[in-house]
């Protein structure tokens, strides 16, 4: 074997290709290292450092995701040094803004005063909108961590919902950096940008604009990688938990890309649509008509009943009736004056086994060719 | 698309014409953006509008509407001239180079840059710029179909693609955006008056008696059929007696809409099978209700061929069924037997008739589609065509002169329109009108306009201008834009109220049959 492409993780020796980061080894070998500000999709920023992990030789503790894997090096990942780091990392995390997940524990008196300022900012008495759904939490149960050490440093600016889609919360936001990259680097909207400076710093959106007035499209990408309850599709935002629903995959009903979508279907219908990650051809991106589109689906506009017009009227009818009636009269139509009297548009909109059936019908019933879809106009 | 999406990641230049891809196939406009930014390829845009994706652009060429043949002619020309074409590719899998040369041969920079405005050093660059690649992709959309010479403009492209060896090789090809999610499986299968699934035409005999066997029929007609812009017409002149329109919309996406809606009105029997009373709805004598993508089991394939699983998340409200269900059961009481127990089974049938999707079922598209052709069930699939050879063994030049668009302005109709889409609609509107939100960013129909001609009439953003054509009239707001290049405005066609195909031009291309929906004369009111 080349040892040149040799790295120990945790006393066990891996293989890797050059360029590979000490991450991405980790990960192919299912060695758990957390992060917050990774994303697979973009360069490692290495921003959050939630990710370090101790190497021998090395002076300090090394960032992971955005560390080559070396030939023979020696890598630990829950090291005490390294818990400490992470620690710390999260402490600090968790004592700037409304981390209302419990994982802020605090005496009784000083949890209830701080849940309840929260819950009058966030209008709401229910916990963070991404409760059960927020790596910051996950990562503070796991490395079991409050926000006691740091004293509560509070975040100057308003919560945005002024524009239809995402609700930005900035006191929820930890600054790690995912959406900038989501937004610049994937899908090259080039909307959001990390703005001021210090612990003053913002995401912002062009001159810290409100999104609706900036360059953003709404593709809410920013949306879906967002770690923490900073970006929430404003709809779904605390009316959708995820232990309330079912993941449908299915493939996006719009343009011709056949985006790969989640439908997210709480009680019989669909509250929210994310995408999937890992597959072609989006890898997880959408656009702003599959990601919020869906309304239609259960609108009360919804055709739900075959109708037949009577005297210039519609009226309900049975699905017998309804389907007796069309067979007779293009059964009689094609009688007198021949099937290439009759024409057949199917559709660029329904699925391969629906046009197969209708280019079926229209020739092997209606023994015509007369059919066409409307992709042309 | 000859290849696939993520493959133009992998071109050296990209050329974008036709096609507003950041709006109207955002995903796909992502790998373009991320191949400019961090893989340093090259773009280049040829469209009459300042689009957004002209701002990651090397060159953006701006073209006189309809003018396409003209540019991607001079482009050749330029290319030959300077003997930058690839010639082993010419020789060895093409034919027809001597009769394409001929006929660029007068379409020098400068005779180009009359027909289309474009500078003849920009040309030049942007010729020498797409032959010089590795790797070229040609992107285009409907900007280049819909104009009465839109097949010429298809083949000038490909004609281009060949004549410097971007086809069959990663990163180039000539890759058509479908504008809707199955326009490519509605073509597969079937969905065209000329030919069986897979494209197996109905005047091959042979194709004619499998399907005659596969069917259990006899007599299937062997004369091609209408298409959709030929039905009308013929509805109007009483022809055609009946119709039945499976989810689409015509009375708001046919071109001159006036005419069309008195066609459907002299038709017997009109049926319409929709998820929503649609306008085309309206005028039907029996409509049946259909469930939508959401409350269904299948497959769609998309603009790359990809065939992709389609899964049913929640059921479909009141009465309303699967559209194939609902063809099915008219079937049976005309007498034919169409009995399937699910979608399932019909993709086996589907498989079993048609070579390119022989080798697909449902477990194998999973987890991840397949792309056609896949004849046999341990093939891939194939991400890009023709690698080898074309269907048809040499790919053939067509040497294509260039002819103006059916409409041309003058005093009475002194501006040009040309329609399209918005980031935030589809299509008719029926489906992404029904989001509260995507409304508020896109509230009505507009008339884009240019600072300059803006100036010019007197008008400021949100004034409501009157907009005629030889066909129509419609009120607008105007929206004062960057995008426009005066003596051109554009209207999005969603918008029922201000309809932009009111004004279109019905002519057609006569070999597809595609209107002219992007070149029309109109002039410009403000209204009182
Ligand atoms: S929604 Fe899309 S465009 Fe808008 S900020 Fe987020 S990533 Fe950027
Ligand atoms: S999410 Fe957007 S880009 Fe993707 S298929 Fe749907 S409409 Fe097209």
């Amino acid at each position: 074997m080349d040892t040149q492409n040799l790295i120990v993780i945790n006393g066990n020796e891996f293989t890797f290709t050059p360029g590979e980061t000490i991450l991405q080894v980790a990960r192919r070998n299912s060695i758990p290292i957390p992060t917050l500000c990774h994303l697979k999709k973009a360069n490692p920023t290495g921003q959050c450092r939630i990710c370090v992990v101790e190497v021998e030789g090395a002076r300090s503790l090394v960032a992971s995701c955005a560390a080559p894997a070396g030939p023979n090096m020696v890598v630990r990942t829950e090291t005490p040094a390294v818990v400490e780091a992470r620690r710390l990392v999260l402490q600090l995390m968790l004592s700037s803004g409304n981390h209302n997940c419990a994982a802020r524990v605090s005496d009784d008196n000083e949890w209830s005063r701080f849940q309840l300022e929260v819950n009058r900012y966030d209008k709401t008495d229910a916990l963070c909108p991404v409760w059960g759904d927020c790596e910051l939490q996950h990562l503070a149960y796991q490395y079991q961590v409050s926000a006691e050490r740091f004293p509560k440093t509070e975040v100057p600016y308003e919560m945005e919902d002024v524009n239809p889609f995402i609700v930005r919360d900035f006191s929820r936001c930890i600054k790690c950096g995912r959406c900038v990259q989501a937004c610049n680097d994937v899908q090259v909207n080039n909307a959001i940008s990390f703005g001021y400076r210090g612990t003053d710093t913002k995401i912002v959106a062009a001159e810290d604009k409100a999104l609706k007035d900036s360059d953003c499209v709404f593709c809410g990408e920013c949306v879906q990688v967002c770690p923490v309850g900073a970006l929430v599709e404003k709809n779904a935002r605390y009316d959708v938990r995820p232990w309330e629903c079912e993941k449908v995959r299915t493939t996006c009903s719009y343009c011709g890309v056949g985006c790969q979508l989640w439908l997210h279907v709480k009680e019989g219908k669909v509250v929210k649509v994310s995408g999937v990650e890992d597959v072609a051809p989006n890898y997880g991106s959408l656009c702003v008509k599959g990601r919020f589109g869906f309304d239609f689906i259960h609108s009360p506009e919804r055709l739900t009943d075959p109708l037949i017009k009577e005297n210039g009227k519609f009226r309900k009818a049975t699905w017998d009736e309804a389907l007796n009636l069309v067979a007779r009269k293009l059964g009689d139509i094609k009688e007198k004056n021949g099937g290439d009297s009759i024409g057949v548009l199917t559709s660029a909109r329904v699925s391969n086994e629906e046009n197969y059936i209708a280019n079926k019908f229209t020739r092997a019933v209606l023994k015509t060719n007369n059919i066409d879809h409307c992709a042309r106009l | 698309m000859t290849n696939t999406i993520g493959d133009m990641e992998k071109a050296d230049v990209i050329l974008i014409t036709g096609s507003n891809t950041t709006e109207n196939h955002p995903v796909i406009s992502t790998y373009i953006k991320r191949a400019v930014k961090f893989k340093g390829a090259k773009l280049i845009v040829v469209d009459p509008r300042r689009i957004k994706i002209a701002g990651f652009a090397r060159h953006w060429l701006r073209s006189n509407l309809g003018s396409d043949v003209a540019w991607i002619n001079g482009m050749m020309h330029v290319i030959i001239k300077e003997n930058l074409y690839d010639k082993e590719f010419v020789n060895a899998r093409t034919e027809g180079f001597e009769q394409l040369k001929a006929m660029v041969e007068k379409f020098t920079p400068e005779y180009v840059e009359e027909i289309t405005g474009i500078p003849a050093q920009k040309l030049t660059e942007a010729a020498r710029m797409y032959a010089q690649a590795k790797a070229a992709s040609i992107v285009y959309c409907m900007g280049i179909t819909q104009h009465i010479s839109g097949t010429d403009n298809v083949k000038s492209l490909a004609n281009l693609a060949m004549l410097c060896g971007n086809l069959g090789i990663e990163g180039g090809g000539v890759n058509p955006l479908r504008g809707q999610n199955n326009v490519q499986g509605a073509c597969d299968m079937g969905g065209l008056p000329n030919v069986f699934t897979g494209y197996q035409s109905v005047n091959n005999a042979d194709a004619v008696k499998k399907m005659e066997a596969a069917w259990g029929v006899s007599g299937l007609s062997d004369k091609p059929g209408l298409k959709v812009t030929e039905m009308l017409p013929m509805a109007h002149t009483g022809e055609m007696k009946a119709l039945y329109i499976i989810g689409e919309n015509p009375l708001v996406s046919d071109p001159d809409l006036n005419h069309a809606k008195k066609s459907i009105e002299h038709l017997d029997f009109l049926v319409v099978q929709d998820i929503f009373l649609t306008e085309t709805a309206q005028l039907a004598d029996v409509v049946l209700p259909s469930a939508c993508f959401a409350e269904k089991e299948g497959t769609f394939s998309n603009t790359e061929r990809r065939v992709q699983r389609v899964r049913k998340a929640v059921d479909a409200p009141g009465q309303a069924m699967d559209d194939w269900r609902i063809t099915c059961e008219i079937a049976k009481r005309m007498g034919y037997a169409m009995d399937y127990a699910d979608a399932e089974a019909i993709m086996k049938e589907i498989a079993s008739v048609t070579p390119s999707y022989a080798g697909i079922t449902y477990e194998r598209i999973d987890y991840e589609g397949i792309h056609w052709p896949c004849p046999a069930a341990d093939h891939p699939g194939t991400p890009i065509l023709h690698t080898a050879q074309f269907p048809i063994g040499k790919g053939k030049f067509h040497a294509i002169d260039y002819i103006p668009p059916a409409e041309s302005t003058d005093k009475e109709y002194p501006m040009y329109l040309t329609t399209g889409r918005v980031l935030y609609h589809y299509h008719t509107k029926t489906m992404t009108g029904k989001t509260e939100g995507l409304n508020e960013r896109s509230p009505g129909s507009f008339v884009e306009i240019s600072f300059k001609d803006a100036t010019a009439y007197g008008l400021r953003d949100g004034d409501t201008v009157e907009i005629a054509s030889r066909r129509g009239t419609i009120t607008s707001a105007v929206k004062v834009s960057g995008m426009a290049v005066s003596g051109t405005v554009f209207i999005p066609f969603h918008f029922i109220e201000g309809a932009a195909n009111m004004l279109t031009n019905a002519a057609l291309d006569p070999v597809s049959g595609i209107p002219e929906y992007k070149v029309c004369a109109v002039r410009l009111a403000k209204a009182a």
